[in-house]
């Protein structure tokens, strides 16, 4: 029980914000509409993508320093509960876009930078799957996260706010001061975060646990 | 003066009054939706949903503690 805590956490967080994030006021804003309550949903995956991918990059440089195999399948879990983030964040960023927009989509810098970000993590899963020696994969991949994310952040968090993006607030720092100026979406939108991020800790564990076990199954036979 | 100052007050608040106005219900929402009460059923459906996905995370999670137990023994 004592170490289940997030799980309950992320269940207890996310039917507040389910349930919330449609019955809640919402400022009244031309473009949007309704579909601001998108910001409750939309933008927590990227926000999971980037800690589940910053735990992911922690482990590699934790494998580099010392190389045991339980840190490279670490980085390498959290780099695939990131990716599953990042292409859900794509997708519904896309169906947002073509109604708000206008078209699924657009030359905007960021979504731009996050598909090629993503490109770089799919290919940091390929890039895993080339190898057949273990401690060559671990240390080449643990490697090439590094750079992966020295790369990403650039892409979705510096070069949107340097030119002019769609995005709300960025060409500047973006932020809720165009979404919502009466506090009504913040108490939603962070609580979305945080049970996002628990949720996928969650999935990653369990993922974990059933390579530790497959492990421990190959051992044995 | 004091009628020059009150015209100002006057045109000032008017102004407000307008830019609340045109802010507030110009703007499209479903409000329809929200009286009919029918968003309630929106939330009934997401929350099914999601219901059933942690309904099966548990019972994943419960399976793999089950395994991580036997090989223990």
């Amino acid at each position: 029980m004592k170490n289940n805590w997030y799980k309950f956490l992320a269940v207890g967080l996310l039917y507040y914000v389910l349930i919330w994030g449609f019955l809640g006021r919402i400022p009244r804003q031309p473009v949007l509409h309704e579909t601001a309550r998108n910001l409750y949903f939309h933008v927590p995956m990227w926000f999971g993508m980037f800690t589940m991918l910053s735990v992911s990059v922690w482990n590699s440089i934790k494998y580099l320093r010392s190389p045991q195999t339980l840190f490279d399948t670490k980085a390498a879990e959290y780099a695939s509960t990131g990716i599953l983030f990042g292409i859900v964040g794509i997708a519904t960023g896309s169906i947002w876009a073509r109604y708000t927009w206008g078209a699924w989509w657009t030359n905007d810098v960021k979504l731009n930078g996050a598909a090629i970000g993503l490109l770089i993590y799919f290919a940091y899963i390929i890039l895993r799957g080339s190898f057949n020696d273990e401690q060559q994969r671990a240390r080449i991949s643990a490697i090439y996260n590094i750079f992966a994310v020295a790369l990403l952040i650039p892409l979705l968090i510096i070069l949107p706010r340097m030119t002019d993006s769609l995005h709300p607030g960025n060409g500047g720092n973006p932020g809720f001061k165009p979404m919502d100026t009466e506090h009504t979406m913040r108490i939603v939108f962070y609580p979305a975060c945080l049970g996002w991020i628990c949720l996928g800790y969650w999935i990653t564990n369990l993922r974990l646990r059933l390579k530790n076990l497959e492990q421990i199954h190959q051992e044995n036979s | 003066m004091k009628k020059i100052l009150s015209l100002i007050t006057f045109l000032l608040i008017s102004v407000s009054l307008f830019a609340q106005e045109n802010a507030s219900n110009e703007i499209d929402m479903a409000d329809k939706l929200y009286e009919d009460g029918r968003i309630y059923v929106v939330v009934a459906v997401v929350a099914t949903i999601f219901t059933g996905i942690i309904v099966y995370l548990v019972n994943l999670d419960s399976k793999i503690s089950k395994l991580e137990k036997q090989i223990k023994k």
